[in-house]
């Protein structure tokens, strides 16, 4: 049995790109768990898109041994934690799983809104805090400068805190040594009831679910008839282990402090929620872990098959996605234009994107994705309230009473110089301002109440390209506010085309509704017939464009009898008209009703 | 009855190649030329059918006129060596301004070529310089009168719209003045800016859609006017004077294609010589092994071709015609589409016949592509 006492469970936070995955992957390397030649780079983030956005997405988990300067070895369990704001509430449970973090932040950029959030979350949780700093190798790196700085914003001591470069391997034993000696053991009773926290889960087509777990009393092994707390579901286990790099290596048991896996034949992960407490079911604990909340989406958009024919091929693949996300929520919808496909819901527009590109890319789908929109509440006169997840299925205007949006409490960390033009992207956001506190001289936390809807689509992009890339932006949810919110309609030929229907509010519909008929136009090639573009409330039209009728579309000559030529020319146009979606008789590019996701021009 | 046959003989070279040119053509050396000549007759030879009547020839390039007046006399010779050529054969021949003297034209004549199609593509020479070629406005004229001269009494003049920078006015000028030269054909056809083209790089001041219709209804009334009739897309000409050659393409008539890059259509099938002269050269003797992208046409195949090549024709296709070689009525297969133009007013159906109107002819693309069938047209059947 291992010594709680030479166990260290820990996770790497830190704001986007100050260089978690980099340090993980030096940890691992350092300790020898894996050689050179079997490293790839961020081992951690193993999935190709999680490479690719340089972001994590799952969290991951790995154990390795290192032999301390004490001549002990100690187990490391380093946890993984998904980096993204749509994914703070995992973020939260993987902090949970551990006893101490490590705070990586840049040298040369210091803390930022993520760095904040995430120590925040970490000092919630109870956990010892380790500051590390990093890329000290850069040329614009002030170690003294940011050491102070986290000792002025976030209070904790920063003094030794190792100055290192994950990226050479510079100092990165020094944190190795902190981590054995300031981060504490955990406890537990391993004799007591189980309580186990899941921090995570996947769908294995081998094992079924796997469950990641942190185990805080008891002791979980083969056998052991287990039920989640919260979901109530039960199992037997049929194996547990703790994780190797990029596999699961099976063990005896589970006891008090060890972070690993168990198996138990569970055929969804809708039934190993994030955040539960995993027990026994004859021997149960008192009270679960607290935290537990069930996720639910923020987010909604349309997701159509662009070949109406491979709907099934999409409902296929949603199905397999969601063994291994139960956040991702989807029921069939219809729309006269797109035809067959689903309402999904997310945590983010971040998960909708990965969502999206994983369909595309794993199961080799093309899609046609509609605006997202969040979940409005409406108040009908009737007394009835119903959650709008589909602009279309807004009921009549005279039996709405009025209608909610949900709200975000943002956080906005920027340099003085741009605050003025940040404060002006919130107002024009239908921001309030919630108050502003300098970090240092050069450095502000603006605080802004915005609506949800208002940062879904493109707020982070405008965010970035007013300060120059160096805002950065965190927010929560924080309710329902009442709110002056209609929809607004898009009639191309005097037809409402439903899939491009939005919710927006009163005093940016007029503004939206142009661009939108702007854009449409740009998208919809011209055809046969004149086509006017209308963006309408009610019956009221508020914005209107015209798409002029095609005059000339003829290919002059047919030079020496090359006919086959001639043909292939035709046969890529009508290959163009089939990758259009006919509405009444216009046909409408696909990409025309994605292409309204991003109108923000500045 | 003899099987009638069209003849296609391709000259890829030319003086230097134009700005907008796209085709399988450039300068070549004596001694190429030799070599391929040579190559041609062997071509020739090996496909030589005597139970084949040839009814027209048409030689084309490139800029045949630019090669050795004796090497196409010697061509021509092969071809009535190796088919039956016709009596009545209109034997067609390509000719830019600048290349032509009297001593070629006359052997051109001696070897039978009876009709000429000039390169002229514009009477304006700022429009002739932008467009990278050779000759002036002068120069078309004295090749115009030497032709005259020689004999020949069967004459096309190619003029391209959409030039960059020409303006409805200034086409106007270049087809009244070619009014001036009497031409008996007249191939009036617009600029195409094809991907790997000098043109394709620039950054072309082209006329705007709505001008380029103008320019072709324009073309429509002033031909009209002087007696030429229009009998399709691009092509007119007076009375007796339609060219035979190329009405067999868009009459799905059989023909073969000799030299570099030749398409043909023979035995319900489409094919293409190869378009690498060392290929060509070396094998031209084995027509295997020249002839590539072979496609064997099926139903679907030859009714789509029906179409969109018989539309080109103002005078349309024979609803009767299309019956008896597919035993299947037109509406049966293209209700939809049909009534879909007719609507629009792009096609119109009468007396048994289906064709495009003006407006439809601007559009005709935009029809020929809803006369695609479906993949699945045939398992429907």
């Amino acid at each position: 049995m291992t010594d709680q006492s030479k166990i260290r469970n820990f996770c790497i936070i830190a704001h986007i790109d100050h260089g978690k995955s980099t340090l993980a992957d030096r940890i691992i390397e350092k300790t020898g768990l894996l050689t050179e030649r079997e490293m790839q780079a961020q081992v951690l983030d193993n999935m190709e898109l999680e490479r690719e956005r340089g972001i994590t997405i799952k969290s991951q988990a790995v154990r390795i041994v290192y032999k301390a300067e004490d001549g002990e070895e100690y187990i490391f369990n380093l946890i993984d934690t998904p980096g993204h704001v749509d994914f703070n509430y995992e973020v939260s449970r993987s902090l949970a799983a551990c006893d101490g973090a490590v705070l990586v932040v840049d040298a040369a950029q210091g803390i930022e809104a993520q760095t904040l959030a995430n120590v925040y979350l970490a000092l919630d949780h109870d956990l010892d805090v380790l500051p590390v700093i990093n890329k000290i190798d850069l040329p614009s790196a002030e170690p003294e400068r940011v050491i102070n700085e986290i000792e002025d914003v976030i209070g904790i001591e920063a003094q030794d805190a190792p100055r290192i470069s994950a990226k050479t391997g510079l100092n990165v034993e020094e944190v190795l040594e902190q981590i054995v000696q300031k981060i504490p053991a955990p406890q537990g009773d391993p004799q007591a009831p189980l309580k186990a926290l899941i921090f995570d889960s996947i769908y294995d087509s081998y094992k079924g679910v796997i469950v990641f777990c942190r185990v805080k009393e008891g002791t979980v092994r083969k056998g052991t008839p287990i039920r989640m707390m919260a979901t109530g579901a039960e199992a037997e286990v049929v194996e547990v282990g703790y994780f190797g790099a990029g596999q699961f290596i099976p063990c005896e048991e589970l006891s008090a402090g060890m972070v690993g896996y168990l198996t138990a034949s569970i055929k969804n992960v809708r039934d190993t929620r994030v955040g539960d407490t995993v027990t026994t079911q004859k021997n149960p604990c008192k009270e679960a872990l607290p935290g537990y909340k069930k996720v639910n989406p923020m987010v909604y958009c349309g997701m159509y098959p662009a070949d109406g024919a491979k709907y099934g091929d999409l409902r296929d693949a949603l199905e397999k996605l969601q063994l291994n996300d139960a956040s991702l929520q989807y029921e069939p919808e219809t729309s006269v234009a797109l035809g067959f496909g689903f309402r999904c819901g997310f945590l983010g527009l971040l998960h909708l994107e990965i969502i999206q590109e994983r369909l595309e890319r794993e199961y080799n789908l093309d899609l046609v994705t509609t605006a997202p929109g969040v979940i409005y509440k409406v108040y009908k006169t009737n007394g009835e309230m119903i959650e709008l997840t589909n602009p279309s299925n807004l009921p009549d205007p005279s039996e709405i009473e009025y209608m909610e949006e949900p709200m975000v409490e943002a956080e906005i960390m920027v340099t003085t110089e741009f605050i003025g033009s940040i404060m002006d992207l919130c107002q024009e956001r239908r921001g309030q301002y919630q108050g502003m506190e300098y970090m240092e001289e050069t450095r502000a936390l603006l605080k802004y109440k915005l609506p949800l809807n208002e940062i879904i689509y493109d707020f982070f992009d405008a965010l970035k390209s007013r300060s120059r890339g160096y805002a950065s932006l965190d927010y929560d949810l924080c309710g329902y506010e009442r709110s002056e919110l209609v929809k607004l309609d898009i009639l191309v030929n005097k037809e409402e085309v439903d899939a491009l229907s939005f919710i927006v509010h009163t005093d940016t519909a007029y503004e939206r509704g142009r661009k939108m008929c702007e854009k449409l136009k740009e998208e919809i090639p011209r055809q046969l017939f004149e086509i006017p573009i209308q963006a309408a409330i009610g019956s009221k039209i508020i914005a209107r464009e015209t798409v002029k009728a095609m005059r000339k579309d003829v290919l002059a000559k047919c030079y020496g009898g090359d006919i086959s030529r001639k043909k292939k020319l035709l046969e890529k146009q009508k290959e163009g008209k089939k990758r259009m979606r006919q509405v009444g008789n216009v046909e409408i590019p696909q990409k025309a009703f994605m292409s309204v996701l991003k109108l923000d021009d500045k | 009855m003899k099987r009638g046959l069209e003849v296609y003989i391709h000259i890829p070279f030319c003086v230097k190649k134009c700005d907008y040119c796209d085709f399988l053509s450039g300068p070549g050396t004596l001694e190429t030329q030799k070599a391929y000549f040579s190559a041609l007759r062997k071509e020739l030879q090996a496909a030589s059918d005597r139970d084949c009547q040839v009814d027209t020839v048409f030689i084309g390039g490139g800029t045949p006129s630019c090669a050795q007046p004796e090497e196409i006399a010697g061509i021509l010779e092969e071809v009535r060596k190796n088919f039956l050529l016709s009596e009545q054969a209109e034997i067609s021949m390509e000719a830019n301004p600048g290349t032509l003297t009297g001593e070629k034209l006359a052997i051109y004549r001696q070897a039978g070529i009876n009709r000429l199609s000039i390169g002229c593509q514009s009477l304006s020479d700022r429009e002739l310089k932008e467009l990278g070629r050779i000759h002036t406005a002068k120069e078309f004229e004295e090749s115009f009168y030497l032709a005259r001269e020689a004999g020949f009494t069967n004459i096309n003049v190619d003029l391209m719209s959409g030039i960059p920078g020409q303006t409805l006015q200034s086409w106007e000028e270049n087809l009244l003045r070619l009014m001036g030269y009497r031409p008996e054909h007249i191939s009036a056809y617009s600029l195409i800016v094809e991907e790997g083209t000098p043109f394709a790089c620039r950054n072309l001041d082209l006329p705007d859609e709505e001008t380029e219709r103008m320019m072709y209804e324009r073309t429509g009334e002033i031909l009209g006017q002087q007696g030429y009739q229009q009998y399709e897309i691009s092509n007119y000409a007076k009375k007796g004077f339609a060219c035979r050659h190329n009405i067999g393409y868009w009459e799905r008539k059989e023909y073969l294609g000799f030299g570099l890059g030749a398409a043909s259509l023979w035995n319900k099938t489409r094919f293409a010589n190869t378009g690498k002269m060392e290929i060509y050269l070396e094998n031209s003797g084995n027509l295997n092994k020249i002839r590539e992208n072979k496609e064997v046409l099926d139903q679907k195949s030859e009714m789509e071709e029906f179409l969109f090549l018989g539309l080109r024709m103002t005078k349309g296709i024979s609803e009767a015609d299309f019956e008896k070689y597919f035993h299947l009525s037109l509406t049966q297969v293209y209700k939809d589409a049909i009534q879909k133009h007719e609507a629009l007013g792009l096609l119109k159906r009468e007396q048994g016949r289906l064709f495009l109107t003006r407006k439809g002819i601007s559009l005709s693309n935009q029809v020929f592509v809803d006369f695609l069938l479906d993949e699945e047209w045939e398992r429907e059947q």
